[in-house]
Parts: C-alpha cells; structure tokens; sequence
C-alpha cells in the first residue's frame, strides 16, 4: 500500500447522488447510515429511500422524538427504515422547534407511519401535517401536556370527567352505508373476554358485517419509557420483562443487546448461547399461548391445555434458572445475572423430548380438521405488500410469504452459526399464520439443540468492572472490587452519549430499542418499538367486510399483547 | 432478500378425507382418548397441582419476601448503606441510618428504619445483589395477603431473619 492511498479522501458516499447536497450522510456505529434532514426536504428524501432501487426501503419500522430542551431545534423527529431486499438500515433524523413542532406526516409512504406518528404526537406533541387521524393514541383525550418532554412533571394528575370517552367520529353519521339491515354501534372490549389483553375496539355493523372499525388502546400505559429516564441502565431491565410477558426473556435479552453496542462491548459466548436457548423457549411459550388462546376462541379448548402442559414445564427451568417464572430479570448488560443451575443441559433435553409430542397432538388435533379450516381459511386474508406497508413483522408477516426474520436478516447472539429455516406461508390468512406458528416452534426446537450441542463454558457475564458487578467473594473479600461495586450501584453504567438501535426477533417480530445516552449513568431516551403496535394499527382497516365472529378469530390470530402494544 | 432458507407450510385445498369431516375428527379423538387413558390407568402427565393441599417445589433461587440476616449476637448485619435502596427499580425500600452504639470503632452505622412495601416491590432481587454485607437475601416465602396497605409496608421486626439460617425457607441469595 502506497502512501498516497492512504492518504486518499474518503470516496463520496454511494447515497450522495441520489439526495439533495444539504443532506449530511453518516455511518453509525450500530450498522445504520444516518441522515440528517431538513424538515421541507423530509418527504422528498424518505420517498427517494423508498423508490431508488439502491436503497429501496420498503419497511418503516419506527417513528419517535427526541426532546433536547437546551437546542435551539428542540426536538429530533427519528425516523428508522429497512430495505427487506438488501438489509440495509437506514436512520433520518430531522430536527424541529419547540415553537412550530410540525414536520409533514409519512402516512402517504408508509401506512406504517399512521399509529407511530399518533405516539409521537401524544408523547412529544410533535404535529403531523397531513396524517388523517392526529389524535392522542396511548394517553387518554383528556389528557394535557406531552409527557415525554422533559419538562413534564410525571407527578401531575388529571381530571377525568364521566363524559370524556373516545366515541369515534364516524358513529354520529350511522346512515350513510345503512344495507339491508339497520346500523348498529358496538364496543367489542375492553373487558371482553376474547380480547385477551385491553383493546377497546368500536365496530359499526350493518347486520353482522363489520362496515367500519376503529380501535383504542392504552389501557394498560405504564410510562415504562418515562420510567426508564428516571432509572439507571440494568434497572430498567425489570421493566421490560413486562413488555411481551409471554416471552420475558426476550425483551431483556434485547435491551441488553442494545446497550452492549452502544459500549462496544459483547457478551461472553455462553450468556449469548443461554440468551438463544431461553428465548428460544420463551418463543415456544408466546407461540403456545398465542395459540391456545387462539384456539380456544374459535371453540377448541383441548389444545390450550397441551399448550399450557409445555408452558408449565418451560416456566419450571425459567424459575430455576432466573429465580422467577414470569418477570425473570435474569438479563444483564454485559450477560447474565448469574449462570444457569447445574443440571440445566439436561432438563432442556428433557423438554426437547417432551415439546414435541404436544405440539404434534396440537397438530393432529386442528391441522386437519374442518371446523378450523372452514372457520380461519380467507379470513383476515392480507397481501405481502399491505403486511410491508402496515409494518408488519414476524410470523404475521411471515404467513403472508415475506421471509423476514431479524434472526436470519441481522443476526444477533450467534444466530448466524445455527441451522434453522424460516417458515413462510402465501395466503396471509388466519390459518397461514396458525401453520406458521406451529413450524416456528418446531423450528426454535431445532436451534435449542444446536445451541445445547456447542454450550461453551465461561463466564457468564463480562469482566468489565465498568459495566458488571463484580463476582460476590471478591466484593467481600476485596478492596477494588468492593470500590467497583459501590461505583457501579451509585452512578450507573456510563454509556458514552449517543444513539444506537438494536432489534431482536421477539414473539410477534422485531422487538426495537432506539436508545439515547448523555453520558451520565441513565438513559436519556428509550423508545421501543413494538412489533404488536404495527399489527394492530393495521387490524380496524382488516376488519372491514368480516362478520363479528370473524372479529375474535383475526384478533385473536394476530396474537394481541397489551403490555407491549401500551407499554 | 438474500438467500434465507425457507420452508413452505402452506397446506393443499382439502383433501376429500378432511372434507368428509368425520375421518379427522376420529383421528382427533385417538388423540385426546389417549391422553384420558393414560391418565387414567398409567402415569398421570397432568401439570395441574392441587393448590393449597399441594405445593410446587420450587428452585433454591425464587425470589420470595425478603430476610434480613443477623450476626452470630442476633443484631442485623445490615450498615444501612443505602445500596439496597438505591439499586431499586420500584423504590419500594425506605432506610433510615442510626449510629451503632454498640460498635466498636467509631461511625459505624445501622437502620434505625428499614421498610420495604411489599406492594411496590416487584422481586427482582437486586437488593440482594447490591448488598456487599449479605445483609438481605430473599426466601421462597411468595404467599403474601394483606387486609391494609399499612400491613404490606414491613419493618426491621418483621423481616428480621427468625432462627439459625437453615431453618429459614432460603431462595434467592448471592453466588450460586
């Protein structure tokens, strides 16, 4: 290598011909190329993202804001998109005032944008001009303030008077599409029984066809991003075992995954192999659950107790792995908060003789039979492209023929050196995404295996005395480590200041932390991002044309978890 | 999307054996028949567990309601050093610190109040795992009811360790 080449400047961005000269492209250290944006130019460069075949990003997973209240251009407006093609990531940041917080609405993109602008909107009280329905999405009407915005006092209360509940506006004009029969409003939830979590969903029927639908949500908002901005970095991690509480693990596994890149550091090899075998299991479990329900609300009962038979056995190594069934707090950044118990290798292959024979009887059982078939066959149908621009992600996408899987596209934990299929199926329907589901456990069967095969020893967390607690003998017995201890409890990890994304492939699809430090022992900003929040948005508008009982069946197939979908 | 690995598990229309109805819906029975006699004559796979006569064993790592351990003379180990409370997620820990007259160097300390809420409290352990004295560690003790709030908020007197360790219901505590 000669002098001058290294001396070379840096060749021009690939992206730079293709956007305005204004733009400032950068690569981030998480694998994003970030681009900061002004606002008049926003929709011109998200749509040259999406239509230019070299970037072509079809998938808008995340819309949020930042509040910097000391920057003259208060907020960052965070927009993050994935191509399915290439995998390329990319990030658009666009920076408004606190006094004119409008930025216009991507909803004309991305039909994606419709439920995650309405969250920035509630949380922020950044405007989307143009989107059709800006209204507070997680927080109730009556609501006042933005409650993310750093100057919100989260000790406020609120009034609530009988009269404020959402009654959509479409109810008053009942009219206009009256059929063969007369019009009638109905409230399905939020306390009904086939509505496994809280989801208030209003339906105008014209007989029993379901003509329109809208649906309210944030019954069960627990401020868990305002919560995290108040608590160190490992003490959020109890938080998110109640995200998707069928499948904790996953979410503090994610977390932690985030915050690791954002120090550059890993986890050894054997927390990463005990991460997979865990969420793998927590994957079984959320699938089981899902479809037991499922099951049981089209009116077979049988199968949630087979489901439920696995669950009880998954649980029973959890707790004696974590030392809880359900909230595990077992992640922890840099690892694990301690290693598994001795005997662990062979109750997980006992459960890998044991898993099967359920998920086979589950399957003889309801494959095949005709009531199921007749009862989900074209119903809740969705096409491929409607699922990308919903934003969909995970088995639910996946039923509708697009092989997406974070485990396979961006691989994390060691994804990469196991052998496993994606299951895809076409129709898109409420039997396509059974029979994912189903294959997607037998799947996670098949990567538990090979994760137990190669189980490395080792630690179990890093050695980093800035990010892990040190080993308990040494804290008694030795001076640095006890200082170490002490440092760590009082300040907190110090994430050096900056952004970083992290997804994992949680229970529902992909499960992402956006994550911004300051540099001081707790997160400045947290946002998740949902994979139930980007189903959902999508299921009023699926609902249209189906009867009432079709209703229970594409909610119920969509897998609704209200801790995730309102946090 | 780059060469991923997939597996079709769409299913042909039905066959004329599935729409005859009855065929499935036997072979169905096999299954939930063979589940009934085998649990009936053989070996019960139930996973229900008759709650309250029967109990689950559960691991030595359960986090249960909190212990605070004594030294051999029956005074707390704990130095009121604030880590428990500090460590916290829930803020459910309320300590106030006392001078120990009994110590015998000087400034050493103790709770004179050290209050957890049992209502706040999500048990996660990390009490335990900040604790440099082995002060609290938690037992499997998970069976909680309360007629008032005021009840669920437990002082030094309640949580203190009741005998020798071994005769305590011992979960989740520090090095495994």
């Amino acid at each position: 290598m000669t002098v001058s080449s290294l001396q070379a400047p840096a060749p021009p961005h690939p992206l730079s011909d293709l956007l305005p000269q204004e733009v400032g492209v950068r690569q981030a250290a998480d694998g994003h190329t970030e681009l900061a944006v002004d606002r008049g130019q926003l929709i011109e460069v998200l749509r040259t993202l999406k239509e230019s075949p070299a970037t072509s990003c079809d998938l808008l997973l995340d819309v949020c804001a930042v509040d910097y209240p000391e920057r003259a251009a208060r907020f960052d407006v965070v927009y993050h998109l994935t191509s399915l093609g290439t995998g390329q990531r990319f990030r658009v940041k666009v920076a408004v005032g606190e006094d004119d917080p409008v930025v216009p609405t991507a909803y004309g993109l991305w039909r994606a944008a419709d439920w995650f602008e309405r969250e920035a909107f509630d949380m922020m009280g950044i405007r989307f001009e143009g989107h059709p329905n800006l209204r507070r999405i997680l927080t109730h009407e009556a609501f006042q303030g933005h409650p993310l915005r750093k100057d919100y006092d989260p000790g406020q209360r609120w009034m609530l008077t009988g009269d404020e509940t959402m009654v959509p506006s479409w109810v008053k004009d009942a009219h206009e599409d009256d059929g063969e029969f007369e019009t009638a409003v109905l409230n399905l939830g939020p306390q009904h029984p086939a509505t496994h979590g809280t989801l208030r969903t209003v339906v105008r029927l014209d007989g029993e066809v379901i003509t329109k639908a809208e649906c309210e949500i944030g019954y069960l908002h627990r401020c868990f991003e305002k919560m995290s901005e108040t608590h160190g970095w490992n003490q959020v991690i109890p938080y998110t075992d109640r995200l998707n509480y069928c499948s904790s693990h996953i979410n503090g596994a994610g977390f932690a995954l985030a915050v690791e890149r954002m120090l550059g550091i890993e986890a050894p090899p054997r927390a990463q192999a005990i991460h997979v075998i865990l969420s793998e299991l927590s994957r079984i479990m959320d699938h089981g659950v899902c479809l037991g329900a499922y099951l049981v609300d089209v009116g077979a009962l049988t199968n949630f107790w087979y489901f439920y038979q696995v669950r009880e056995e998954i649980y029973g190594l959890i707790e004696a792995c974590a030392g809880g069934r359900l909230t595990l707090s077992y992640s922890r950044i840099g690892g694990l908060a301690h290693d598994v118990p001795a005997d662990f290798a062979d109750r997980v292959r006992f459960l890998l003789g044991y898993i099967p024979k359920f998920i086979d009887d589950v399957d003889k059982l309801v494959t095949a039979n005709r009531i199921f078939r007749d009862r989900t066959e074209g119903v809740g149908a969705i096409s491929a492209e409607e699922a990308v621009a919903w934003g969909w992600t995970g088995p639910c996408l996946r039923a509708s023929g697009v092989p997406y899987d974070v485990r396979k596209a961006h691989p994390y934990h060691g994804y990469d050196q196991y052998t496993f299929e994606v299951p895809v199926a076409s129709t898109g329907d409420c039997y396509a995404r059974y029979l994912v589901r189903i294959e997607e456990m037998r799947q996670s069967l098949r990567i538990i295996e090979q994760a137990l095969a190669t189980l490395p020893s080792g630690p179990f967390i890093t050695d980093n005395h800035h990010v892990a607690l040190p080993p308990k003998q040494k804290v008694f017995t030795e001076m640095e480590a006890l200082i170490w201890h002490f440092k760590l409890i009082y300040e907190g990890i110090k994430v050096p200041p900056g952004d970083a994304y992290a997804c994992v492939e949680g229970g529902n699809g992909e499960l992402g932390y956006y994550i911004v430090a300051d540099g001081s022992g707790r997160p400045y900003r947290v946002k998740v991002r949902p994979p139930c929040f980007a189903i959902f948005q999508a299921f009023p508008h699926m609902l249209e044309g189906h009867l009432v009982p079709d209703f229970i069946a594409i909610q119920s197939s969509l897998n609704i978890i209200a801790g995730e979908l309102d946090r | 999307m780059k060469n991923v690995p997939t597996v079709n598990v769409d299913r042909p229309r039905q066959s004329l054996v599935e729409r005859t109805y009855l065929i499935p819906i036997f072979k169905g029975l096999g299954v939930t028949i063979r589940h009934f006699l085998r649990n009936f004559f053989g070996q019960r796979d139930v996973a229900t567990i008759q709650y309250p006569e029967v109990k689950r064993q559960y691991s030595e790592r359960l986090r249960g309601r909190h212990i605070l351990t004594t030294k051999p003379d029956g005074s707390l180990r704990c130095v009121a050093c604030y880590m428990c409370e500090t460590a916290c997620p829930a803020e459910c820990i309320h300590i106030v610190a006392e001078e120990d007259p009994t110590a015998t160097v000087e400034w050493e300390k103790r709770p004179l109040v050290y209050e957890i809420d049992l209502l706040r409290c999500v048990f996660c352990g990390y009490c335990v795992d900040a604790c440099p004295k082995e002060a609290i560690i938690m037992s499997r003790v998970h069976e909680m009811a309360f007629t008032t709030r005021e009840e669920a908020v437990v002082g030094i007197d309640e949580l203190r360790q009741k005998g020798p360790i071994e005769s305590e219901d011992i979960g989740y505590r520090p090095y495994f």
